[in-house]
């Protein structure tokens, strides 16, 4: 295939994805590493990629330290209560510490905040969020990031990272292809920082046909994140805790404003609070440090998101569906109204495209709720990601090796929904993490790590190889049939997609299943997708655009295997309503109260799985 | 819904194929127009419709819950700051605009340019600041004790205990 190949050398930092992590990450690189050359590669256009691009309505995380609203060690404890204790809280507070800075840049480059007209502070959605008029939130931030990138390379589809030839575990780049020329690009860099994508479209989705589309984290994000870094060889952590959302129903609009500025609420079918009833059981599964029915209320201790679906899930399951968000109150209030539809045309626009298709006006009708097939990624109420390195200042032994935010290959970091164990980041911590890994990526150029790389041609020619395969097969084995797209030696990356979202959803706990599984189930689910993953061998592209989707495929089955692993390993039903073990139903802090952490071996693809301790914050004196 | 093209408005620019973040608008090599060519990765975000200069694209509800009959329609404006939408219900009871601002600056002018900015001294290097901190961490304050640590607020990370 006649594709030329295009190199780019003597990058110092590489940005391989830019939506809000990676945007920060060049942005600030620039400060730090004034002569430093800064390049972004982004398989869409930084103007509108990454989860943001559509906008959002609320910056998700913000102390507001400047007004004495709260310190870094509570939005600590918040995430720790929330994601029912296992977070990697030297790196939460990192994030929290520093996230106010950004929300404040932010609105001094234009970001339209809305402010408490009394108190003149922002104006608050709930304890941690914010509320924005963030249409453009995605293209004032891609303009800070153009600033600073030597470089941006948009519509460039990385599928690999390159290894250095000198040194064992040690990045020196990355490759992909441009998926409009179809040309072959070469990043030779001594940093990468991987700002690519956490992972929709893994489970089979509630919608079918065309609805597949309305995924709750955008269809683009194809676990690339994931699927770079396993691929590299760097470890994985809480691969296991993918998140399932309730949601209105079909739309997946977000109910997080309406939930805590508008104070809708939920009901079953016969219009009764259904959550309390199932909280007692709940509470002897998990235990009373994770749910305590009586006192709940008095500590105003938010329950957290899991534990609402199980009540949600077994509402529905006890025959009292539909659960409804109660709407018919607040909307009769002109301004929150108001709000509810902004809500959605700021984030979920297709939301108000089903309210007006069906005629559901919320101030008549209270809108159905529904829970979503689970989604793997590492910035919303779950934290899956990569094992990376804490600040000095802050990490244990355990957690620190030598620079902030970098994986466990040498020279890559990551930020956003890469770095595991940072749930509640959302988009101002992700930009965050992304500012934190570029700071960490040029004291790592500047202590002289990355000396010596050497990349052979030798690996640039087997990679150039391997990417463009799947067109290759296509083209030897197209012409065996007559037409359409069933053939023998090969499926295409649709056909591949609905067998990992089959497989997801029957072995690995997805909504079809009621998101149960067991080590059984897991065990036939893993041999499958091991036959999967030769098929994937003979996957073929017709063009570049599939040939774009044959490798998102390709990064959502690593996602997938890495899940499948950690599932499997920690045998404990840990968050209730993300998923259930059915072999193991209750929550076991004796055995895993630990944080999950697997290597995936490069040359053989055989995985290892490994306990970390859970290190907490606790205040001096407190015990 | 997925987006479609009206094929009396469109002019094959392409403003869409380059924005779209899912790489489904594509342009018809026989009509030279736009059109989705894959409505099942489209999540609706509208980044196409907002970016066409000529209003051609308009997005109709996935078929596999969202009847016919319904609008929403955007008009973004840089130069003002604004989006304005509006709302056309199935039955026609409901029919609404709403106004957003999207900018509270000229369009890209308040955002720094870091290459001009003066270099980090070593201490600054060896902090665990980051680019314009301490101060805008806790903006209205002077600054100095800004940066939250371990020591600062009294902490301590600690292993085997249980929360």
């Amino acid at each position: 295939m006649a594709y030329k190949t295009i190199i780019e050398d003597d990058i110092d930092v590489l940005i391989a994805g830019a939506g809000l992590g990676g945007t920060g990450a060049a942005f600030e690189a620039r400060y730090w590493g004034k002569d430093k050359k800064i390049v972004i590669a982004e398989k869409a256009n930084i103007d509108r990629s990454g989860a943001v691009a559509q906008g959002l309505y609320a910056i998700n995380c913000y102390m507001g330290t400047r007004w004495g609203e709260n310190n870094p060690e509570d939005h600590v404890r918040y995430a720790r209560m929330d994601l029912m204790g296992m977070v990697r809280e030297d790196l939460a507070f990192d994030m929290a510490r520093h996230v106010d800075s950004a929300v404040h840049q932010f609105e001094e480059w234009g970001l339209p905040i809305m402010r408490d007209t009394k108190t003149g502070t922002y104006l608050r959605e709930g304890r941690w969020q914010i509320m924005i008029h963030g249409e453009s939130y995605k293209p004032i931030v891609a303009e800070a990031a153009k600033k600073s990138a030597d470089k941006v390379f948009n519509r460039i589809c990385v599928t690999h990272m390159l290894m250095d030839d000198a040194k064992e575990n040690r990045v020196a780049g990355a490759v992909g292809f441009n998926v409009r020329t179809g040309n072959y690009h070469v990043f030779k860099a001594k940093t990468v920082i991987v700002g690519a994508g956490g992972a929709s479209n893994i489970f089979k989705p509630r919608s079918v046909g065309e609805g597949a589309g309305r995924v709750w984290y955008a269809p683009w994000s194809s676990g690339s994140a994931y699927g770079l870094m396993i691929d590299a060889g760097a470890k994985m952590t809480q691969m296991e805790n993918r998140i399932v959302l309730a949601r209105f129903k079909d739309g997946y609009g977000p109910v997080g404003a309406y939930f805590l500025h508008l104070k809708t609420y939920t009901q079953n079918c016969n219009g009764e609070e259904y959550e309390s009833k199932w909280f007692p059981a709940l509470t002897e599964m998990v235990g009373k440090e994770y749910l305590d029915t009586e006192n709940q209320h008095l500590s105003h201790k938010p329950i957290p998101t899991c534990l609402r679906n199980h009540a949600f899930i077994n509402e529905v399951n006890a025959g009292r569906g539909p659960i409804h968000m109660v709407t018919m109150e607040a909307f009769q209030d002109p301004h929150l109204e108001e709000i509810g539809w902004h809500n959605f045309l700021g984030m979920t626009i297709g939301q108000a495209v089903l309210w007006a298709s069906t005629d559901v006006d919320p101030k008549y009708e209270n809108p159905e709720l529904t829970t979503s097939e689970p989604y793997v990624m590492g910035s919303h109420a779950t934290g899956c990601g990569a094992w990376c390195s804490g600040p000095e200042d802050v990490s244990p032994d355990e957690y620190f090796w030598g620079y902030n935010r970098m994986t466990t290959v040498e020279g890559m970091f990551g930020a956003g929904d890469a770095v595991g164990g940072t749930p509640h980041a959302f988009s101002s911590g992700s930009f965050t993490e992304g500012r934190l890994a570029a700071k960490a990526a040029c004291k790592y150029i500047d202590d002289g790590k990355a000396e010596g790389i050497r990349v052979s041609d030798q690996q640039i020619a087997d990679l150039k190889a391997k990417i463009y395969k799947p067109m290759e097969t296509y083209t030897v084995y197209r012409n065996e049939i007559v037409a359409g797209d069933v053939n023998p030696n090969y499926i295409n990356p649709r056909q591949g997609l609905d067998r990992l979202q089959k497989l997801m959803d029957e072995y690995c706990a997805g909504f079809g299943v009621n998101y149960m599984t067991n080590d059984k189930l897991l065990k036939i689910g893993l041999k499958k997708m091991g036959v999967f993953g030769e098929d994937l061998e003979n996957i073929a592209a017709q063009d570049i655009h599939e040939l774009l989707r044959a490798w998102e495929l390709k990064h959502r089955f690593l996602t997938s295997e890495a899940v499948f692993q950690h599932t499997l390993f920690r045998k404990e039903t840990r968050w209730p309503g993300y998923y259930y073990r059915g072999d193991a139903m209750k929550l076991d802090d004796e055995n895993w109260h630990v944080l999950t952490v697997s290597h995936r071996d490069r040359n053989t693809g055989e995985y290892t799985m490994m306990k970390a301790p859970c290190y907490h914050l606790v205040s001096d004196g407190e015990e | 819904m997925p987006t479609f093209v009206y094929m009396t408005r469109c002019d094959g620019c392409g403003q869409c194929v380059d924005i779209c973040p899912s790489d489904i608008m594509h342009i018809d090599k026989t009509l030279r127009r736009a059109y989705n060519i894959e409505p099942n990765m489209c999540w609706e975000c509208y980044s196409c419709v907002k970016a066409c200069p000529h209003n051609a694209i308009d997005v109709r509800g996935y078929a596999d819950f969202a009847p016919l009959g319904h609008s929403v329609r955007v008009n973004r404006d840089e130069e003002k700051g604004t989006i304005a939408w509006r709302i056309k219900f199935r039955n026609g009871k409901k029919d609404f605009d709403l106004l957003a601002p999207i900018t509270t600056k000229p369009w890209g002018t308040a955002i720094p340019q870091l290459a001009n900015e003066s270099a980090p001294s070593q201490e600054m290097r060896d902090s665990h600041l980051l680019f314009n901190e301490p101060k805008y961490i806790q903006l209205d304050k002077d600054g100095k004790d800004s940066l939250h640590t371990l020591k600062s607020n009294g902490l301590t990370l600690k292993a085997g205990v249980y929360y």
